[in-house]
């Protein structure tokens, strides 16, 4: 039985090795803060952290990541503090519907990791998701304070 | 299987009075007999206003919220009136068929039009002043004192001779015994202090750390998860299908076929219930829609363009005389296809049946509605129903349908006491939908020996949306008056904004068996295209500046905000080197916008959107910060639609099953959006959609500008044009 480790936790978890892992934290785990928004890594509402790379869940099975690190949008924040990603986020009042923004989040995370102080052609090229509301521009306002913060 | 809109407004409003009252909201708890009460104990000082003992003001929201905002916006209205302490507000949805129970108290819960706040505005804010005067005197009752000598302010109530003061938590309980004030005068407006002003949402928090819940999130004890595939072609049946072939897989509980057209896998989880859906065999009879195209739908629109029969929306003097003698015309045809919402939270209905109650939970924009499909669809009478709202992951109209909650019902009364939850895959909602009409516009001014325009003819040919959806709203004539929206004379709701002498705005109705539906903006989206790209090929024609050209004929409200973006743009000095403008106006949902769009487009066709300035008068503007966010979204909203929107029909059913092949804006593409919020007073307009329409129209003229070309066939992909 393959054994997942989420947010520091370890799960053994009993389905076909083929299931998306999208679906193993959604259906198994009971983890519905990662999104399903087209099954096909487009939308990136699904985004997750796989040994700390964004990566879009819906399109990783339970085969390819047991035993990896996986971190999702409920353990972004760490013993309560919101991430500063998080904060951001809340101080510039970036959701609308918010489904997509789970995936946003994991995604900006990243590319903070790896772009502290990222320019706006830094954040067109990494962040790919999909908002039907069009909070894009509060995001990339967003991101800015968050690296700055 | 069967969506036909057999709900009727009015006869639903008949029901609901003659279920009558009885029902209190939430738990019958042993308390006085004149209250009612919250779920938890508190008092209701009347239907939509709570209060707590510790204070807290749960205020009560009949509209759906699906990110447009106005959750924030009407509790602003509710505890500006109630002159609460706003850090202590929290919300809460009365359900439709609580609301029913109490002679539909909650008015009106449809959320759609961009009517969410404006057509509740004034109840809502009656609400709240009312729950004010019954806490005041309350506290004068308890102080001996006349209530004129107290006033409120957030959530004190003070005597002001003697200094006294008690919270609303401390008189909540005595005030709910009271009988509600006759008289009740609402502030000024400008005298407002949480209305009117910027304020944050009240539900971001949740929506960032996962534990907010949607629809599709929805755990119960022993629920199952159901998929489902309904008839690729709308009018379509199911043949057969060999349940037998998928009985045996992971977690599969049951197959059941849906109405004449679905079929539906139970599973005990999506993704079991997903992989046998699509191992299922399906036949499916497509019936003689089984035949439609793209193509064949365009030529029958095209058939309209100069088709003789055509119902008349605006009409002033004789536009086909003057068009007739007129010495040069000018003419050009325009198209709009088929569009997806695309929400991103895909269909999902939870549904519970038993022999004796049916209810479900989760996202829609109309509660009532989907209470009435509940009802008619279990078979059970409408006071043995209800229907749970949940946040919408986004709705643009989509959800204010009840196809998919019929499914839900359908499938758990075959499963009777187990919760389902349905869930549509993203390819089940991409070609299910009722999608934004199809049309096509041929467009006709006629200019004299001196050069001015002395005719103008819009023929629009294509889809009624009301024919599809909505057939009590069209007129006896067989016209359906929504087509034209934006278009109409003196309509509060969107007029034409051009005075022209002789002018004819008709339709000619071309229905398809594809269904259109109710979509952000709805039909003022192409309306605008046309209307404005025309307009701005006219005064190209005529050699004439197009700002002046259009202020010559425009009505002052839609002038100020045309004139308001032209301003911030910088219309009149030369843009930056290889930058061009292109200007829209409209009046849409109540409320007057504009927009100025500065593109670049190089030599190969890549288009650069530097920036969009846009204007919005509502009336009054209940959250200003929140209005520009709308706006601003609303824009890749609408840019998402002109570059990549389209939903092509090939042997009778829609060809694009997903966001590879249904595109949307994404950050890099998105425009800087400048927003003007410049409320005028003395009417209430909406904010969600009406910024949506000069997008298209905005970008499309300053593409010209660039180029030269007009480009009259949306959406842009297939034009030769490319984003950075």
């Amino acid at each position: 039985m393959p054994t997942l480790i989420v947010n520091g936790q370890s799960h053994n978890v009993d389905v076909e090795p083929d299931t998306p892992l999208l679906w193993v934290l959604r259906d198994t785990l009971g983890m519905t803060g990662t999104k399903y928004g087209c099954g096909i890594a487009q939308c990136g509402a699904c985004t997750v952290h796989i040994n700390g790379v964004a990566t879009r869940s819906c399109s990783v099975q339970l085969s390819d990541v047991a035993g990896k690190e996986i971190t999702t949008i409920e353990g972004l924040a760490s013993n309560g503090v919101l991430h500063k990603v998080q904060q951001a986020w809340l101080e510039h009042d970036v959701p609308q519907c918010g489904y997509c923004q789970s995936g946003m989040i994991m995604a900006v995370a990243d590319l903070l990791k790896n772009k502290p102080k990222p320019t706006d052609v830094d954040i067109d090229a990494a962040i790919t998701n999909i908002c039907r509301c069009g909070t894009f521009q509060q995001v990339r306002a967003a991101i800015h304070a968050a690296a700055n913060a | 299987m069967n969506d036909a809109p057999n709900f009727d407004r009015r006869s639903f409003v008949i029901g609901s009075a003659a279920i009558g009252g009885g029902l209190a909201l939430g738990l019958h708890l042993p308390f006085g007999p004149d209250i009612v009460r919250a779920a938890d104990g508190s008092p209701e000082v009347n239907a939509w206003v709570v209060i707590r003992p510790d204070d807290t003001v749960v205020i009560r929201i009949a509209r759906s919220e699906m990110g447009q905002g106005s959750l924030t916006g009407l509790a602003q209205l509710v505890a500006e009136e109630l002159e609460c302490d706003w850090t202590k507000v929290t919300t809460e949805y009365p359900t439709p068929g609580q609301s029913l129970a109490r002679k539909r108290i909650y008015g009106d819960m449809s959320t759609g039009g961009s009517r969410g706040i404006r057509t509740s505005q004034q109840y809502v804010r009656e609400a709240g002043a009312a729950a004010r005067i019954m806490l005041i005197q309350a506290a004068a009752n308890e102080w001996k004192v006349p209530a004129a000598e107290c006033n409120a302010a957030n959530s004190v109530i003070t005597h002001q001779a003697s200094g006294r003061t008690i919270t609303y938590g401390e008189v909540a309980e005595a005030a709910a015994k009271l009988d509600a004030p006759k008289d009740i005068k609402l502030k000024d407006p400008k005298d407002w202090k949480i209305a009117g002003k910027g304020l944050k949402r009240l539900d971001t928090a949740d929506k960032l750390t996962g534990k907010q819940v949607y629809g599709i999130d929805i755990k119960m004890p022993g629920m199952l998860v159901a998929t489902v595939k309904d008839s690729p072609v709308r009018t379509g049946k199911i043949k057969s299908f060999d349940a037998a072939k998928v009985a045996g897989m992971p977690g599969v509980k049951k197959v059941v076929q849906v109405g004449d057209s679905g079929v539906a896998v139970i599973a005990d989880s999506y993704w079991r219930a997903h992989k046998a859906i699509e191992a299922l065999p399906i036949v499916w009879d497509p019936g003689e829609a089984g035949k439609v195209s793209s193509a064949s739908i365009a030529n029958f629109l095209k058939g309209g363009l100069d088709a003789e029969q055509a119902f008349v929306g605006n009409k002033a003097g004789d536009a086909k005389s003057a068009l007739a003698g007129a010495a040069r015309r000018i003419e050009a045809v325009y198209n709009y296809p088929y569009q997806n919402h695309a929400t991103m939270e895909p269909m999902n209905m939870t549904a519970l049946y038993t022999a004796d109650r049916c209810e479900v939970w989760g996202p829609t924009q109309n509660g009532e509605a989907a209470l009435a499909a509940v009802s008619e669809e279990s078979g059970l009478p409408i006071a043995k129903c209800d229907v749970h709202k949940f946040l919408c992951g986004g709705g643009f109209g989509r959800r204010g349908r009840v196809d998919y909650v019929r499914q839900a019902v359908a499938i758990a009364k075959q499963m009777p006491g187990t919760p389902i939850k349905l869930i549509w895959s993203r390819e089940e909602d991409m070609t299910h939908c009722g999608y934004h009409p199809v049309t096509q516009a041929k467009l006709t001014a006629g200019i004299d020996a001196a050069g001015n325009m002395v005719g103008f003819h819009m023929r629009i040919s294509g889809q009624s949306i009301s024919a599809s959806l909505a057939p009590e709203r069209m007129d006896p004539s067989g016209m359906d008056p929504v087509v034209f929206q934006g278009l109409s004379p003196n309509s509060p709701e969107g007029n034409f904004g051009y005075n022209f002498s002789n002018l004819l705005i008709d339709h000619a109705m071309r229905n398809t068996h594809i269904l259109a539906g109710f979509w952000r903006g709805v039909n003022v989206n192409h309306n605008a295209i046309y209307t404005e790209c025309f307009i701005d090929e006219v005064a190209d024609a005529l050699g004439q500046d197009k700002l002046a050209f259009r202020l010559k004929f425009l009505k002052p409200k839609h002038a100020a905000v045309l004139k308001a973006v032209a301003d911030k743009a910088g219309w009149s000095t030369q843009a930056p080197q290889g930058v061009y403008r292109g200007l829209a106006q409209y009046m849409s949902h109540g409320s007057y916008v504009a927009a100025c769009a500065e593109v670049s487009v190089s030599p190969q066709g890549t288009l650069k959107m530097h920036r969009i300035v846009a204007a919005i008068d509502p009336g009054h503007a209940v959250n200003p910060a929140q209005i520009e966010r709308q706006v601003a979204g609303s824009f890749v909203f609408g840019l998402s639609a002109l570059l990549y929107g389209e939903c092509t029909v090939k042997d009778g059913a829609i060809e694009q099953t997903n966001f590879d092949t249904y595109n949307s804006l994404r950050i890099r593409e998105m425009p800087r959006v400048e927003v003007i919020v410049m409320p005028s007073g003395g009417f209430w307009g909406g904010v969600g959609e009406p910024t949506v329409s000069v997008a298209a129209p905005a970008v499309l003229n300053a593409i010209f500008a660039a180029t030269g070309k007009r480009l009259r066939s949306i959406p842009l992909m297939h034009e030769g044009i490319r984003t950075v």
